[in-house]
């Protein structure tokens, strides 16, 4: 990543980064998503003494029994675990020791936020278990309906969160018993996330949060022929996270935030490794970003970097709070058939800072449109490109290992921009293809 | 086989470069950037699939990667040792344009053959007997590398060695710190798995076996004898004990003891790469001060500049400009040399009046080249003999018709990866000279 340097817009400012998301308000916008990071208070005041704005307490609800192993990671090359699954439960701990110890912390850190995930079953066990997490001191409440795995084949967790009518009753329940604001968490094992969103809006939500974990197989042990994690000689479906699941969670989250009936605050989660991530969520309009497989992975002591990389974006970016940012790259966000086909771009290799590996050039030939081609000169190693066979593809882009050797230029080609539903509704005309020989 | 004595002086020497751990060749492979007709492979005289082996350790597959090693040169766990990759497939490595340390390809090779070494896995076998036989004259990485390039066509090949130990340099003039003898012995019994070699040891071709004989048994021959006795200087006092040619006293060392307790100081007279490698050798053979005598400045130097820089980290000196006169016994009439009268050389490299010094040493080693062996071969009709190295075409074939040379004696002195190169080259000239009916 190239170091970029804007002017700063507001160099005497310094950015608020205070986040309310539904009405829990909490000093930045960084938190804990519920799982194993915050499993304990123990665990929950060194995060906040690490500088994290809020935690999302463990699901509580009746104590479950968990298996060993738990979690499952993807590699690739040599980058461990970009992404991650886990199959392991809710809460194992006593509910009186959550409570307990969700107390404590509030005591100690009454700027902070505590949101108490929930899950359990019939209406007097989620009025009792509200309750009590609010008289322990709860924030805020999310309302687990995504667990993908273990959970939903009892009947809790995405079997809620699939089935908007389930999703929209126990939400209700919940406002109905709650003094403090609610958050419904989202399941993304479902075609479209819409109607899911909506539901918890008209159960009267304060907020969701998105996206909970994917469904998935982690990987195969090839040697012994058995589904990772292993439990012994079996295994389950797990739920996917980590680096990888950020593009679908962006996704989801701003598919909600572009539907004009969507009202509710959006608390962002899947893939949040780091500052520029939780940026991408804020433009997508996200209040509040959980994180929890990077922690898993590295620490608490990685919210140091966010904070601080958020601070300097808004402050490059003269925003002085989140307010002023969220939701910024929403609009950009449009259907394909209004994406203008005359917008015309080519890749440009800078020859100063190609260093000859030829990448671009096999990557153009086997997987693109055959128009980037050794010298022909055979002089030096740096490729051309036949700028009228390109089609600006980004291919080459993506595959070069110097930063800002290949940029995509625009071509000034003189014509009117022409989306492809006004080519067919008003004939409106297009550019001559490029890369069909 | 031969055995090496167990006690050898250069079982001392440490890896100058350490094999790699799994995780260590697992980080540096994932750096690889896999480039499309890569400029490292470009660089390397056996062409060897730099990109492909690398991505494979990277999987973990390691087999594969040596498969992919061994398949463009048979050499390949010693090259990865003793090649100076700096200045050939790791010097053209695409990271040195974004100014980004290189991909250690030396290190990556090491670490897929050894393993292939260590587990055993063969990846050849001996084609087809063809009926057909190639005599080889040699015993070093040229002769091995067509010895198993002739195999594989299904040749019978016999190799006639005139020393008593295979490997050529490679056993007896790698710099222990690169690789020692033993390793360079496994390699050769590596290589001669494939089956079907005759080995004929202690045979000098002129001497106990005419020419004209063994073009009777052969239908093809390949000259792979490599360079002669190091040049000695014809100055006064050369008769004094403790003067010695670099090559032999390294053979010496690596086959067995040397005795160096009277040592204090030494000088190597030179400024090649067999120089340097000396003068490390001696500073790990325990030499407290060893000075190198070079005739040119630093710049002039043909030994590798990486090379020079480790010597200098070792601590060796250097007398540059520098020409020996003669040799001193230090205290009249012991018979050992003391010392080396020089003359500093001027810009016009004629000494100095006035200027002599006298570099102390009770042990002078020569590196100012090795006699070339290609005469013998001037006494054959059609062979070509210039500056005593076997004129041959690109091919291997000399003038004469099925007679071929590989190697030192032929490019007058290069890396064990050309000669690899060579002799494998040379292997597959006579296949097709074979096989089209050829030099029957």
């Amino acid at each position: 990543m190239s170091t970029l340097i804007r002017p700063r817009l507001g160099a005497s400012v310094v950015p608020d980064l205070t986040s309310n998301t539904g009405g829990i308000v909490t000093p930045n916008p960084f938190w804990l998503a519920s799982a194993p990071p915050t499993n304990s208070g123990g665990q929950i005041m060194r995060a906040f003494d690490a500088g994290w704005g809020g935690a999302v307490w463990k699901t509580l609800g009746t104590p479950i029994q968990n298996v060993s192993s738990r979690f499952g990671a993807m590699n690739y090359k040599g980058t461990r675990a970009i992404g991650f699954n886990n199959i392991e439960l809710i809460t194992d701990r006593p509910i009186e020791t959550n409570l307990r110890e969700i107390y404590e912390v509030k005591k100690r850190y009454p700027k902070h936020g505590i949101i108490v995930s929930l899950m359990v079953e019939t209406r007097e066990e989620w009025q009792d278990l509200i309750k009590r997490a609010i008289d322990a001191g709860a924030d805020g409440l999310e309302l687990n309906f995504g667990c993908p795995h273990g959970m939903c084949e009892r009947g809790m967790g995405s079997a809620v969160g699939q089935e908007p009518s389930l999703n929209e009753r126990i939400t209700s329940w919940a406002v109905e018993y709650s003094t403090v604001p609610v958050l419904v968490k989202l399941t993304p094992n479902v075609d479209e996330i819409g109607p899911h969103g909506l539901a918890a809006q008209a159960g009267g939500a304060h907020g969701v949060s998105l996206i909970n974990t994917i469904k998935s197989i982690i990987g195969v042990d090839i040697e012994r022929k058995v589904l990772e994690p292993r439990v012994g000689g079996m295994s389950t479906n797990g739920g996917y996270c980590g680096p990888a699941v950020k593009p679908i969670a962006l996704h989801m989250i701003a598919s909600l935030a572009r539907d004009p009936q969507f009202k509710l605050p959006i608390s962002g989660i899947g893939g949040v490794s780091n500052w520029r991530d939780a940026v991408e969520f804020i433009l997508l309009g996200c209040s509040s970003v959980q994180v929890c497989t990077e922690v898993m992975l590295r620490g608490f002591r990685v919210v140091e970097d966010m904070t601080e990389g958020l601070t300097q974006y808004m402050r490059d970016n003269g925003y002085q709070n989140l307010d002023a940012m969220r939701g910024k790259a929403v609009p950009s966000y449009s259907e394909w058939g209004e994406l203008d086909l005359n917008y015309e771009t080519i890749a440009k290799i800078d020859p100063l800072k190609c260093i000859g590996c030829h990448n671009c050039v096999v990557a153009c030939h086997d997987g693109a449109h055959q128009c980037i081609h050794p010298d022909p000169g055979g002089k030096t190693r740096v490729p051309v490109v036949d700028e009228s066979e390109c089609v600006g593809c980004n291919l080459c882009q993506i595959v070069c290992p110097v930063p800002d050797c290949i940029t995509m230029v625009e071509v000034p080609n003189g014509l009117p921009p022409a989306t492809w539903n006004q080519h067919v509704a008003e004939g409106a005309p297009l550019r001559a293809k490029k890369g069909v020989h | 086989m031969t055995k090496l004595p167990p006690e050898r002086a250069e079982a001392g020497f440490n890896d100058y470069k350490p094999a790699y751990s799994t995780a260590q060749a697992l980080a540096e492979a994932n750096r690889c950037l896999y480039c499309v007709d890569a400029p490292c492979v470009q660089h390397c005289p056996t062409a060897i699939d730099i990109p492909e082996f690398i991505r494979k350790i990277s999987t973990g597959n390691t087999e594969g990667a040596a498969r992919t090693i061994f398949s463009a040169n048979i050499l390949g766990m010693s090259c990865a040792r003793v090649c100076p990759v700096e200045v050939l497939c790791a010097g053209a490595c695409v990271y040195n344009e974004m100014d980004a340390p290189p991909i250690e390809i030396g290190k990556l090779q090491r670490y897929a053959t050894d393993a292939a070494f260590l587990a055993d896995w063969q990846f050849f076998t001996a084609g087809p007997d063809t009926g057909k036989s190639v005599g080889i004259l040699g015993g070093g990485p040229a002769a091995l590398a067509a010895a198993h390039e002739l195999r594989r066509f299904g040749h019978a090949v016999t190799i006639y060695d005139a020393g008593g130990i295979l490997g050529g340099l490679n056993t007896t003039g790698v710099a222990p710190y690169k690789m020692r003898a033993d390793r360079a012995l496994d390699e050769v019994e590596w290589v001669l798995q494939i089956g079907g070699v005759e080995v004929v040891s202690g045979v000098e071709v002129g001497r106990d076996l005419s020419f004209a004989e063994l073009q009777q048994r052969h239908q093809a021959l390949v000259i792979a004898v490599g360079l002669g006795e190091d040049r000695m200087l014809d100055i006064p006092g050369k008769e004094l004990a403790g003067i010695h040619g670099a090559v032999a006293f390294i053979r010496e060392f690596k086959l067995g003891q040397v005795d160096l307790s009277h040592v204090r100081q030494a000088a190597v007279l030179g400024g090649g790469n067999t120089a340097i490698d000396a003068v490390r050798e001696l500073v790990g053979l325990g030499v407290p001060e060893v000075t190198m005598v070079y005739r040119g400045s630093e710049a002039q130097m043909s030994g590798y500049v990486h090379e020079w820089k480790a010597a200098k980290v070792d601590g060796v000196r250097a007398s540059w400009r520098s020409q020996p006169l003669a040799y001193h016994s230090a205290n009249g009439a012991d018979g050992k040399v003391g010392g080396v009268l020089c003359a500093r050389l001027g810009d016009d490299r004629r000494p100095i009046a006035g200027s002599e010094v006298e570099v102390p040493a009770q042990l002078v080693l020569l590196a100012i080249g090795q006699s070339r062996l290609g005469a013998f071969a001037a006494a054959l009709p059609g062979v070509q003999v210039e500056d005593g190295r076997i004129v041959v075409d690109a091919e291997g074939a000399t003038g004469r018709p099925g007679v071929y040379a590989a190697g030192d004696c032929a490019n007058g002195g290069k890396e064990v990866v050309n000669a690899a190169a060579e002799g494998k080259r040379a292997a597959q000239a006579i296949d097709r000279l074979l096989a089209a009916g050829g030099n029957q």
